[in-house]
């Protein structure tokens, strides 16, 4: 198991909270909610150990298109990015249902 | 499933099986009256599995909803089956125990909740150990004191199943409805092949497992009540129709009934599922 944090600037505020997902096998949950500040905050629990720039990658990827204020926690069993990007991307569009 | 049109029914319908635990819970509640209690961002996770190198997840995979059916104050716990195999921990233990004693204590203050089970699990969670078979001792309590208000209906749909300490709680319930993918049994098979051999069971026989455990089998030797399509809106109709009826004895009354039965079975040549059907033929 390890933990990883990454931070990113935003530029609009997040106005509710959405949960997504589940910590099954090859999936992931997301609890995506308003930040404590102006800046975007992941924190990452994965089951998978010593993938940390293949994380990296999926969320700068992710953070092109995503400019909320959002503190998101991420509860990974073993998701590949692909599925990691479904998720993510499932909850911006509850975000905005 | 034999004509197009059959076919064309079967595949239209909402499946049950195929929804997540948070989305049965809504299933089976009046629309738009789901509200969650101790939910993910209340955060009551696992102390335990982090510990033990194993992801948490943020509602320890059980989900517990109020609302209301046919316009009358339920309340839904729905096991998650993907997270940890719908395992029962400390929280989720003690989510499923104090819906249910909050339940109860309502009753007895004269405002009849009505309670659903959505089982989904393997049983107790090894990792958590005592503290998972404490919260379960407490589960069957609930169930036996609550069911002398209103009945308790369960619904185990599979593909998990009810195994453990749980398929216990599944038979104190007042009615108990499944679907054929369901399994219900003390042990699960690979459990079974593990302790007593692969002449005593085939765990990979799907055929023979489901034969044996199997949702149809349960309900035809009266283990279970209601037999359903995987189907999410006559799931609901059925926990509707069981809040409706007026529950016969508990089976876990009918002691007599039940000794009887394991007195007709000789153990060094057990009976073949189909026979077990005609021998233990559920009471019309």
């Amino acid at each position: 198991m390890e933990r990883l944090s990454f931070t990113y600037p935003a530029r609009e505020a997040v106005a509710r909270r959405v949960h997504v997902g589940v910590v099954g096998s090859g999936d992931l949950e997301v609890l995506l909610e308003p930040s404590a500040d102006e800046d975007a905050h992941v924190a990452v629990t994965t089951s998978v150990e010593g993938f940390a720039t293949v994380w990296k990658h999926v969320l700068d990827r992710f953070f092109t298109r995503f400019e909320g204020a959002a503190a998101i926690e991420i509860n990974d069993f073993g998701a590949t990015p692909g599925v990691v990007l479904l998720r993510l991307e499932q909850a911006v569009e509850a975000l905005r249902a | 499933m034999s004509t197009a049109g059959e076919r064309q029914r079967f595949l239209a319908r909402p499946s049950f099986i195929e929804l997540d635990a948070r989305e049965r819970a809504c299933a089976i509640l009046d629309p738009g009256t789901f509200r969650e209690l101790a939910g993910p961002f209340d955060r009551l996770k696992s102390p335990w599995l982090p510990l033990q190198g194993v992801v948490a997840q943020a509602d320890d995979g059980v989900v517990i909803a109020r609302g209301s059916i046919e316009g009358r104050s339920a309340v839904v716990a729905s096991i998650e089956g993907a997270y940890q195999g719908g395992s029962i921990g400390e929280v989720s233990g003690a989510k499923l125990a104090g819906a249910l004693e909050l339940a109860l204590r309502d009753c007895q203050l004269g405002r009849p909740v009505r309670p659903v089970l959505l089982l989904e699990t393997g049983g107790v969670r090894l990792q958590e150990a005592n503290l998972g078979l404490a919260a379960i001792a407490e589960v069957h309590a609930a169930i036996v004191a609550l069911r002398r208000h209103v009945p308790v209906v369960a619904v185990v749909a599979g593909l998990v199943g009810c195994f453990g300490g749980m398929s216990l709680a599944a038979a104190l319930c007042s009615r108990l409805i499944v679907t054929r993918a369901a399994r219900l049994g003390m042990n699960g098979p690979e459990v079974i092949e593990q302790e007593a051999g692969l002449a005593e069971l085939d765990a990979g026989d799907r055929a023979l497992i489901w034969s044996l455990m199997g949702g149809e089998q349960r309900v035809a030797t009266g283990f279970a009540d209601v037999l359903v399509e995987d189907d999410a809106e006559a799931i609901a109709a059925e926990v509707r129709r069981a809040f409706a009826s007026p529950a016969g004895p508990p089976r876990s009354e009918q002691v007599e009934t039940l000794i009887a039965r394991l007195a007709g079975i000789d153990g060094e040549h057990p009976p073949e599922p189909a026979a077990l059907r005609t021998l233990w033929a559920r009471e019309a």
